[in-house]
């Protein structure tokens, strides 16, 4: 479904942020992306989605990430940003989550019933209507997340979905994520959601992928955590007290 | 709460206005904004001593803001630093054009102190005419209008970006400035040594969210074209509007209306 070959990425010449990266992700797995800060994950999810460039070849669903076929795969890639504010960019929630599903020529009144439906969803029907420069941060990054499922993509990218959010609407994504049937790839520090929500881990330290496994190979591996500037997850640690 | 914040709540104000229910605002985007235009040119295309036939052509953005329940207040009190502006173009006329026009009771008046009103009245009609468009009509409706129009994609994203990026750009102004108070307490504003390294990291920042967000957009199927302000096809009432409109536009300007009124009061 998604395919890195020997994908090389940096902003500048003297250091690379991507440094060979090659891996699979097969259709409908999803994957937690972890490493240290600066690590290169935001950078990797952004040469995914074409918004950087890149040397070496990167495909989605068969189709190579390449200028002419952007457009054809940022249909199949649904993004959250790491920062909300700037994916929320009209008046209100509505708008916004109403923007990618018109631009894909859906009727506005479908697209609205699609909204609500995924409101309901979320259980954020209160947002619907309020402006975007009224709510919260976490109030934010919840409709961002909703904006992204409201297009149904088939693969659900999200960096850092977890940060600023209160213990209920942590909760509240990690049961979405679950409930997802999609193929997901989320990047995040917050190794108790990886945990809970990815089956599969990929460990990314100075622009490579040093391990990837399945969740429990990783993310109960202390060694290998600790060497990359992060520590077992607070339920297996607390577990193994 | 500091003016900075104050003015992006000022600024965001717009869209909550755009977003209110009014007959007005019912108009289909593309006629408010030809319209708009129309209103433009025939008021700055009066002869620069016409001060009293150009008077009456604040009737009609008069007419709109009381239709669509804008405040006018709140149009002055928000371009309170565009309006001086404006006014300030015509200043030096008195002193250009001495040359004696017109006597009101015993005082004479130069052409250069009626050229300047007029062209003062000109501006601030026309910002008037601008900000009834803006507080009926969402920006993005603005744009999609200016693209039905043939207006070049290229130049009306520009437009709707420069329009995004000036509220990103108050925002770190914000961000910035309480940084920058909380680790220089007692100081008033931010001192001037260190406004060459503010601004730099201003640009920086705000370029980086700019690009941002205009990569969500792109990421969200956004091309240039405004299919998602998409807008409906005129109907029997736009037309009604639009016609209505421009023939008392064009009254206001081919009809001696003033010179009648005064007539008639006499
Ligand atoms: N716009 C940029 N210009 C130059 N270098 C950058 C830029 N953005 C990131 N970098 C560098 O690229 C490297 C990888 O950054 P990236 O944002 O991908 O890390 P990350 O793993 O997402 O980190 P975090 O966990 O903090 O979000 C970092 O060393 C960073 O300094
Ligand atoms: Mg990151």
């Amino acid at each position: 479904m998604i395919e890195f070959n020997n994908v090389y990425f940096s902003y500048d010449k003297e250091h690379t942020v991507l440094d060979g990266i090659s891996f699979k992700i097969e259709k409908g797995e999803s994957v937690g992306l972890i490493g240290a800060n600066g690590a290169g994950k935001s950078s990797m999810l952004k040469v995914l989605l074409g918004l950087l460039p890149h040397d070496g070849e990167i495909s989605v669903n068969g189709i190579k990430v390449c200028k002419q076929n952007l457009a054809e795969v940022r249909r199949v890639l649904g993004f959250v940003l790491q920062n909300s504010d700037n994916q929320m960019f009209m008046p209100t929630v509505l708008d916004d989550m109403m923007f990618g599903l018109c631009n894909y020529g859906m009727s506005k009144k479908d697209a609205e019933a699609r909204v609500d439906e995924v409101l309901e969803q979320l259980d954020l029907v209160s947002l619907k209507n309020k402006y975007n420069h009224k709510i919260s941060g976490g109030e934010k990054r919840m409709a961002a997340i909703a904006t992204v499922l409201a297009m149904q993509p088939e693969v659900i990218i999200m960096d850092e979905p977890s940060v600023s959010l209160d213990p209920y609407n942590r909760r509240a994504v990690i049961n979405v994520i679950n409930r997802l049937e999609q193929t997901k790839i989320i990047a995040s520090h917050d190794l108790d959601m990886i945990m809970e929500t990815c089956t599969k881990v990929m460990l990314l330290s100075g622009g490579r992928i040093v391990a990837v496994g399945t969740t429990d190979e990783i993310l109960r591996n202390k060694k290998l955590l600790e060497e990359n500037r992060m520590e077992l997850p607070f339920g297996i640690a607390a577990a193994d007290r | 709460m500091k003016r900075i914040d104050h003015a992006i709540v000022e600024f965001k104000e717009m869209d909550e206005m755009a977003k209110r229910d009014s007959l007005v605002h019912s108009v289909n985007p593309v006629v408010k904004l030809i319209i708009t235009i129309a209103y433009i040119f025939v008021t700055v295309s009066f002869g620069k001593y016409d001060l009293s036939g150009l008077i009456i052509m604040c009737l009609y953005p008069i007419a709109l803001f009381e239709i669509s329940d804008t405040s006018i207040g709140a149009c002055f009190y928000k371009l309170r630093i565009v309006i001086p502006l404006v006014c300030a173009v015509g200043i030096f006329n008195p002193f250009l054009d001495k040359e004696t026009l017109l006597y009101v009771g015993n005082v004479a008046v130069s052409g250069g102190v009626v050229s300047m009103f007029t062209l003062m009245l000109k501006g601030v009609f026309c910002i008037m005419a601008s900000f009834v468009l803006v507080a009926t009509t969402s920006f993005d409706e603005i744009c999609a209008a200016l693209r039905r129009l043939h207006i070049p994609g290229f130049f009306v994203t520009l437009l709707l970006l420069t329009y995004r990026y000036i509220s990103v750009m108050m925002e770190e102004v914000s961000v910035m400035t309480d940084a920058y108070m909380l680790r220089a307490p007692g100081q008033k504003g931010v001192h001037f040594s260190a406004w060459g390294s503010f601004l730099g990291q201003l640009l920086l920042r705000s370029m980086d969210r700019a690009e941002e967000l205009y990569s969500s957009m792109r990421l969200r199927g956004f091309n240039g074209e405004f299919i998602y302000a998409s807008l409906d096809p005129l109907k029997g009432r736009d037309y009604a509007f639009l016609f209505a409109s421009l023939g008392i536009i064009a009254l206001f300007r081919f009809t001696e209306l003033t010179a009648i009124i005064g007539q008639l009061v006499m």
